[in-house]
């Protein structure tokens, strides 16, 4: 297989210690793996994600995105831009349309990124991993290298909003995305794709300045994965990731649930399946221990015939 | 931000009766507004539908009635949560979270969005920790919010959430020292220049020349 190589916008929250450091490290993981090179963009920034909207404009938030396009362009020309943060993904998706429609906007983009030194000469491409995986890769080029089928696991694809909309996944329907469900059974385990609460909004940020609100749509996404038997929940986003896991215990103290259900990312399961060893597959980075994930990634591989 | 400014005032001035060029010309995507045919599918589609007094449908017709105030100073923006259900939805294809990011934008600029408004907070703060260093600092930005109403609320809170906070440092996902010093990008003094020269164009296109936006 060739190597494919693309230029890597990790995004804040997977830095070493950060909220989502799990979520990278699967990922290094997983590539490593398929064989795909990711090469950080050099001195990346923050893409000011969906809600620094009253703080930045227009204009500036497009200036912060398009400063990772043009070192990208300067620094690993050729290679597409790929996020695996949904927020990420889709301020950069959003400030490359932008620009890409209109002249007045990218002229007055390019004087600001000229303060920095920088010209963004609109070649990158930008994606998300999970379309590496499908478009470049391909689910019967993703079960290749599978080790460890994750028999037995009843997952709830949780795909969330940003990875969905507005831009999603090419061929897949904004109300009913079906690749999560398909990466889950590629892996050999069972998809719950009667989960009703596939493409329910986390709250997003908004977890953090109305809690409550937030909470309540946290606590339907993980009481219908419950109602499905799911043993856990899985995501292609950090922010879904953090909001549904580490807020279980907070909803249980408001409403007396008794919420206590795992939620991984895709790239942990693939890590797993792969024959990740569990601190490889980021697993030890939960607040709720994913555990019948743990008891497959600590099983010895038997020897391939 | 508070007290309506001289921008509310000029623009008062210049737009008197008619609101919807006045967004039309300073809300980011404010030209779709007079598209929306008033199907209601966006107020059904929001996840905190149920919470917003004046949904975006409403939203829009206030402002083709001119009801400025009620518009500006509304609560209700500052409740999308950026889950863009509303857009993909909407049969007319409006852009609608980004008008509704843009009026509450356009209304923080006037002085007359809730001063109070906690995602109005939140978002200032959010751009502020990320371009201070070029990357976001998780646990400055984490205990800003909880100490923004002063030591005594911001030291209860912490309190209430310390299970969370220690969940996160034993999982590795939170780090202490990230009070002293965080992740941050190289070129910070670049950034910070492109970032000063953007917010003067935009104030030069949006003709808002009197509010110095940010920096």
């Amino acid at each position: 297989m060739a190597k494919k190589e693309y230029a890597f916008y990790p995004g804040c929250s997977s830095q070493l210690r950060g909220s989502a450091s799990n979520y990278l490290t699967s990922v290094n993981s997983m590539c490593q793996t398929l064989d795909i090179k990711m090469t950080q963009i050099p001195d990346w920034n923050c893409c000011g994600a969906s809600i620094g909207y009253a703080g930045s404009g227009e204009l500036a938030r497009h200036v912060m995105n398009a400063r990772n396009f043009a070192l990208a362009e300067t620094h690993l020309p050729g290679q597409d831009v790929v996020a695996t943060c949904a927020a990420c993904w889709l301020g950069a998706r959003e400030t490359k349309d932008k620009l890409d429609a209109s002249s007045q906007l990218m002229a007055e983009t390019n004087e600001a990124l000229k303060e920095a030194g920088l010209h963004y000469k609109a070649q990158v491409g930008v994606r998300h991993m999970v379309e590496v995986l499908i478009e470049d890769i391909g689910y019967e080029g993703l079960a290749q290298p599978i080790v460890k089928p994750l028999e037995g696991l009843k997952i709830a694809g949780y795909v969330g909003c940003q990875t969905n909309r507005p831009f999603g996944i090419a061929g897949e329907s904004f109300e009913n995305p079906m690749y999560l469900d398909k990466l889950v059974e590629t892996l050999g385990a069972e998809a719950l794709t009667k989960y009703e609460q596939k493409v329910t909004c986390c709250g997003g940020a908004l977890a953090f300045s109305e809690p409550e609100k937030s909470q309540k749509q946290i606590k339907d996404i993980v009481e219908s994965a419950y109602d499905h038997k799911a043993d856990l929940i899985v995501t292609p986003c950090p922010l879904c990731q953090a909001n549904v896991e580490i807020y279980q215990s907070e909803i249980n103290k408001r409403h007396g649930t008794k919420l206590d259900m795992p939620v991984a990312y895709y790239s942990q399961l693939m890590a797993v399946a792969y024959g990740a060893k569990p601190k490889a597959a980021g697993l030890d980075g939960h607040v709720i221990a994913p555990k019948k994930l743990q008891d497959i990634a600590v099983k010895v591989v038997p020897a391939k015939k | 931000m508070g007290a309506p400014n001289e921008l509310n005032l000029a623009a008062l001035a210049k737009y008197s009766n008619d609101f919807l060029r006045e967004v039309e010309t300073h809300v980011e995507e404010g030209e779709w507004v007079k598209m929306c045919m008033q199907c209601g599918v966006c107020a059904g589609s929001c996840p905190f539908g149920p919470h917003w007094e004046h949904s975006p449908q409403k939203i829009f017709m206030m402002i083709r009635a001119g009801k400025r105030e009620e518009v500006l100073s509304s609560e209700s923006m500052w409740m999308c949560t950026s889950c863009y259900n509303c857009v993909v939805r909407c049969p007319r294809k409006l852009p609608i979270t980004q008008i509704m990011h843009g009026l509450a934008t356009y209304a923080h600029r006037l002085g007359l969005a809730p001063k109070m408004q906690p995602t109005r907070q939140w978002s200032l703060q959010f751009w502020d920790n990320c371009t201070r260093t070029g990357r976001v600092n998780e646990l400055k930005l984490t205990l800003g919010l909880y100490f923004r109403d002063g030591l005594v609320a911001g030291l209860k809170k912490a309190w209430a959430m310390r299970a969370i906070g220690f969940g996160l440092l034993r999982a590795k996902r939170l780090n202490p020292f990230e009070l002293l010093r965080g992740h941050e990008c190289k070129d910070q003094a670049g950034i910070h220049r492109m970032l000063a020269k953007a917010y003067e164009i935009e104030a030069r296109r949006l003709r808002l020349d009197k509010f110095k936006l940010q920096g």
